[in-house]
């Protein structure tokens, strides 16, 4: 039973980290209807900014206390930064052309930035200090340590702050008007531009966020971390219907389960035919029966039809 | 058709950065006439195993660098050697471009490639060329058992360092319980096979056996699987890279079982990744440990100096290319169809081990050493020879 | 900019012909023998880049896991041309299994077909971003699953791969050593690049065929609107599933060449990364134009390997030494040459002549017909 709830507790987990960077990828596709391929490599580059200045601050004597959250700050701001660069630069010339091309160009940008990464950081895994204490907690046998609860309600929060956003502001009935129609949004006075880029950055803002996360959590962080990383995510937002925020959040919810489950008891189920070896096909296995059946993902789509 | 501008000058500049390619590089003798002598050298230097890559170059860089000094002599002229050093990715394909480029550029010989992956398919263009290659770090068995002359390696193969491991891990470690996990990779795999093998024949059982792959960063949902079986021991079949973090969540996860694992993750990447979780964890490494072989302390220290700490395989990446010259020396040619017979009946003392190759290219009889991190670092623990178990 | 009369194409085309046929040759002296080598690969992703140009092109289908068929095509031809089902079957196949090559080619292409409709089937109802992921979902699956089917029965040996695999043998001539044919030396890779301009001939042919087809039109119709297509009478099911077939034939030939010619199959070589290079050639070439993807074909395989070979001299030239590491710099420029060429010519570089006319706008076009109504 303990390992059950561990296996539950595990799926949770890695699936808040999920659900983070599918925030991200859902309110771009939502506005622009752009697979932003870069979004994962946006995360990595988040986590790797968070560890330089972590590290600048730390070497001036900086208390942890402080360090911390300022890097995660100065990780943020670069990565708003970066976000608003690759929209202005890469995807807003291509917001008229053929559908296929911005994703052409959001693959470039991906390998740019994961090259980039790779001169600036190095090739090598690089470790991430542990600064908070992370108590393990123990629920019935199944172990969570704090930075995993903190990852939790994060992605939790992160979602429930975003659609008091998208729902109670103006900036979101301006998103939600943006993402129904742009022509009929601009006619009734939105500037675009100016909310496509304020999407952007609110997104490349999570995803620096969920990069500060996952290298917290294990410890590490890598430039290729992204790559995988936003390839799940995009699942993930796909299974609870792409454009729809808390459809992202329990895609991201599920998947982290489906996985953990899978990779724990495919073996018994299959009575050995199939191991942990076939986790991401079951993975792919539910998805495709989800979709066969729900064309549109679990909830839907539309940032601007439903929540 | 219509060509309009902008495609004529995309095109032009296409055909413009053509002609900036060197052409292969032929001559055989420098300004100062002495023997130029071209050692071709291929690691994936881009991609996740890009610290492993780098690794390789550099040992192989330092060896030419030495011999350069050294002031060689191949048959009677004094030698100067040219590293080339290409990317193959870990990509197979990749790797068959890269070998066909070396073999372009009349290589005498070529240490590589650094993965099983890449060296088995480019050991076939290599081998009808005539260039000798003698991979530092190819474990899996294929490598040699396709029969090529070409083909050697200067580290023990997969199954020999398995059978060690598993022996060690059964007997000396008393495990009768045993979890494994592999990374899916031809050398994780190839290693968490044979070690099962050897783990079964000395008297220990596999109670699962649970898989991840190479770019992995969560094990919770396999390391929980695991916990519930209740194993002695753990081995993992893989490189540092998922190697360290795994030992983190193990120990996040209160599993309760030694860890053990390859070659792979015998870095000091490992401890890095691993943190505190690292200590006891055990480890194996073909060959002797360096402060023991002489000029091991040495070599280690000067690498550390122009380099940085040592990732993995470039001590053996430094005895590759000496052997590859010392038989060049004895057979007084840098042609590897001369040099090639010489080679294969060379015994040279290298820095990780006293270098002999058996007829499919193996290295005879190597001795496997098995570490274990104490206190913050990789300390020997025993040596053992892989020459116990039934003919291969 | 230039513009070539009747009599004058003619001329260009039998140049064009003739070039094609010396290419090895000329490749060979000028540049040296690894570059026929990765000629023969670009060959090869030229092939690929059609077949996806039938699937992504021509009907519309955004398929991100298109080289799972180059996947089975050439594990089909490794299956029945290695050792390997000796050592793992030795009891059913005490001599191993080697077909001949004009069996295992047709037979490969026809089971990666088979792999298309099987694949393409649970999408039918699927549009566009919700394809993609699906598609890549599956050819995800097919490589875990040719990496992990190496027990309990030994099917495809999993990551360590298939080796030893035969070369091809036309006419009891094998291609993987030097022949002398008319007392001229043929080494290998001149003798696979010529295999391979036939099969991509006949690629091209097909292609050309099917374009201006009945069944062209139609794919053509449902990649525009397919509520509209289905509303004039066309199966938009059955022509998706034979879009998704031909589309994998292809692949599947193509990797079956590929098979022979490296001699050796893992699962490494066909990752996702792979399915996303080939869309990036049938996109940046112009999709929907076989011209135009097979340009893309040519500079996307080829422009890593320039960039290879020309990114230390040119540092050398510019700096007097290298500052940034070639690897990571040559990969940083391939992004970067993604990039530009997308931001300059959004519909690639030869669109075809119904996305130019769109692009161009309405009243210039009216005047020009995008299909000839009579053939």
């Amino acid at each position: 039973m303990e390992i059950f709830l561990q296996q539950i507790v595990n799926g949770l987990v890695q699936g808040s980290v999920y659900a983070l960077v599918a925030l991200g990828y859902t309110m771009v596709y939502g506005i622009l209807g752009l697979i932003n391929f870069a979004h994962g490599e946006v995360v990595m580059i988040g986590a790797m900014l968070t560890l330089s200045t972590l590290t600048a601050l730390l070497g001036w004597g900086v208390s942890p206390l402080l360090a911390l959250p300022l890097s995660i700050i100065v990780a943020m701001l670069g990565c708003m930064v970066l976000g608003y660069s690759i929209e202005r630069i890469a995807y807003r010339p291509l917001r008229h052309a053929p559908r296929l091309a911005p994703l052409i160009t959001a693959i470039g940008v991906s390998i740019v930035l994961q090259n980039i990464a790779m001169i600036i950081w190095g090739r090598g895994y690089r470790s991430f200090p542990q600064l908070i204490a992370n108590h393990p907690h123990n629920f019935g046998g199944a172990i969570i340590n704090d930075i995993q609860i903190i990852i939790f309600l994060l992605a939790l929060g992160i979602m429930a702050v975003l659609m008091v956003i998208v729902h109670r502001t103006r900036l979101g009935r301006a998103m939600r008007a943006v993402a129904e129609n742009q022509h009929a949004a601009q006619l009734m006075g939105v500037n675009i531009n100016r909310v496509i880029s304020i999407t952007f950055m609110m997104g490349s803002a999570l995803a620096a966020v969920a990069g500060v996360m996952v290298s917290a959590n294990y410890g590490l962080t890598h430039y290729y971390m992204g790559f995988i990383l936003g390839l799940k995510a995009f699942t993930a937002a796909v299974l609870g219907g792409i454009g729809n925020l808390r459809g992202a959040m329990m895609g991201g919810l599920l998947l982290g389960l489906i996985e953990s489950l899978g990779a724990g008891y495919i073996g018994d189920l299959t009575g050995g035919f199939f191991g942990s070896n076939y986790q991401d096909v079951f993975a792919f296995f539910v998805l495709v029966a989800v979709l066969v059946f729900r064309p549109s993902g679990l909830l839907g789509e539309r940032l601007a039809e439903r929540a | 058709m219509k060509f309009n501008s902008v495609s004529s000058l995309i095109l032009a500049t296409f055909v413009l950065a053509l002609t900036g390619c060197e052409k292969s590089a032929t001559s055989d003798q420098n300004k100062s006439g002495e023997l130029v002598v071209r050692i071709g050298a291929s690691a994936p230097l881009t991609g996740p195993q890009a610290h492993l890559g780098k690794d390789n170059e550099n040992g192989t860089r330092m060896a030419i660098d030495d011999a350069n000094a050294k002031g060689i002599m191949i048959g009677g002229r004094k030698a100067h050697f040219e590293l080339i050093s290409e990317d193959d990715q870990a990509d197979p394909r990749t790797a068959t471009i890269v070998a066909q480029k070396l073999v372009d550029n009349k290589v005498s010989g070529v240490i590589g490639h650094l993965n099983s992956g890449t060296s088995i398919p480019a050991a076939k263009i290599y081998s009808d060329n005539g260039i000798v290659q003698i991979s530092p770090s190819a474990t899996a068995v294929a490598y040699t058992a396709q029969g090529f002359k070409t083909a050697f390696r200067v580290m023990a193969n997969d199954a020999q360092q398995g059978r060690v491991l598993g022996e060690y891990a059964a007997k000396n470690l008393a495990a009768k319980k045993i979890a494994v996990i592999d990374d899916r990779t031809a050398y994780g795999q190839g290693l968490a096979d044979e070690f099962i093998k050897a783990a079964r024949a000395n008297g220990a059982e596999i109670v699962a056996h649970e898989y991840t792959n190479d770019k992995a960063m969560d094990f919770t949902a396999v390391l929980t699987a695991v916990k519930g079986k209740k194993p002695d021991l753990l081995f993992y079949g893989g490189m540092d890279a998922q190697g360290g973090p795994m030992a983190k969540q193990v120990k996040a996860l209160e599993l309760k079982s030694k860890f053990m694992t390859g070659d792979g993750g015998y870095t000091p990447e490992f401890i890095k990744l691993a943190g505190k979780a690292a200590e006891s964890t055990y480890a194996s490494l073909p060959g002797v440990p360096l402060d023991k072989m002489p000029g091991g302390k040495e070599f280690e220290k000067r690498f550390v100096a122009n380099y940085g700490p040592i990732q993995l395989y470039a001590p053996y990446c430094y005895d590759a290319v000496n052997v590859m010259i010392a038989a060049m020396q004895k057979a007084g040619s840098p042609d590897p169809a001369k040099y090639l017979p010489s080679l294969a009946s060379i015994s040279y003392d290298g820095v990780t081990a006293k270098i002999q190759f058996d007829e499919k290219g193996d290295l005879k009889g190597g001795a496997i050493t098995i570490y274990q991190v104490q206190h913050g670092k990789w300390q020997p623990l025993a040596t053992m020879g892989t020459s116990t178990t039934a003919a291969h | 900019m230039f513009s070539f009369g009747k009599s004058d194409q003619r001329w260009i085309f039998w140049l064009l012909l003739a070039l094609l046929l010396l290419l090895p040759f000329l490749t060979d002296a000028l540049l040296g023998r690894g570059w026929v080598r990765i000629v023969d690969f670009a060959m090869l992703y030229i092939m690929l880049a059609l077949g996806l140009n039938i699937v992504v092109g021509y009907a519309g289908l955004l398929d991100l896991g298109y080289i799972a068929f180059f996947a089975v095509g050439a594990y089909c031809y490794a299956l029945t041309g290695s050792p390997h089902l000796t050592q793992a079957f030795p009891v059913a196949f005490p001599d191993g299994v080697h077909l001949t090559f004009w069996i295992v080619l047709p037979l490969a292409a026809l089971i990666a077909g088979g792999f298309g409709v099987l694949l393409g089937a649970p999408t039918l109802r699927l549009r566009g971003d919700y394809l993609a992921i699906v598609t890549l979902g599956f050819g995800e699956i097919i490589r875990i699953f040719l990496n992990n089917l190496n027990a309990p029965i030994n099917l495809t040996n999993g990551p360590q791969g298939i080796s030893r695999i035969d070369p091809v043998r036309i006419a009891d001539v094998s291609l993987s050593v030097t022949q002398h044919i008319f007392g001229v030396e043929f080494p290998s890779v001149h003798l696979y690049f010529y295999l391979f301009l036939v099969f991509t001939a006949l690629v091209v042919f097909v292609s050309h065929r099917l374009e201006r087809s009945r069944i062209g039109r139609a794919w053509m119709a449902i990649r525009e609107d397919e509520i509209a297509a289905s509303a004039m009478g066309i199966n938009t099911r059955n022509l998706k599933l034979l879009a998704f077939a031909m589309g994998a034939t292809f692949g599947g030939a193509s990797g079956a060449l590929f098979a022979g010619f490296q001699g050796f199959v893992s699962p490494e070589s066909f990752s996702l990364m792979e399915s996303i290079m080939v869309l990036c050639m049938v996109v940046l070439g112009g999709m929907g134009n076989i011209a135009g993807v097979i340009l893309g074909g040519v500079l996307l395989a080829l422009l890593p390997e320039v960039l290879r070979h020309s990114v230390v001299p040119l540092q050398q030239a510019l700096f007097g030494k290298t500052i940034v590491d070639p690897e990571s710099l040559r990969m940083l420029l391939f992004g970067g040459a993604l990039i530009v060429m997308m931001l300059y010519r959004p519909a690639g570089l030869l669109p075809s002549r119904l996305r130019r006319r769109e692009l161009r706008g309405d009243e210039a076009a009216a005047e020009e017909s995008v299909y000839d109504v009579t053939h």
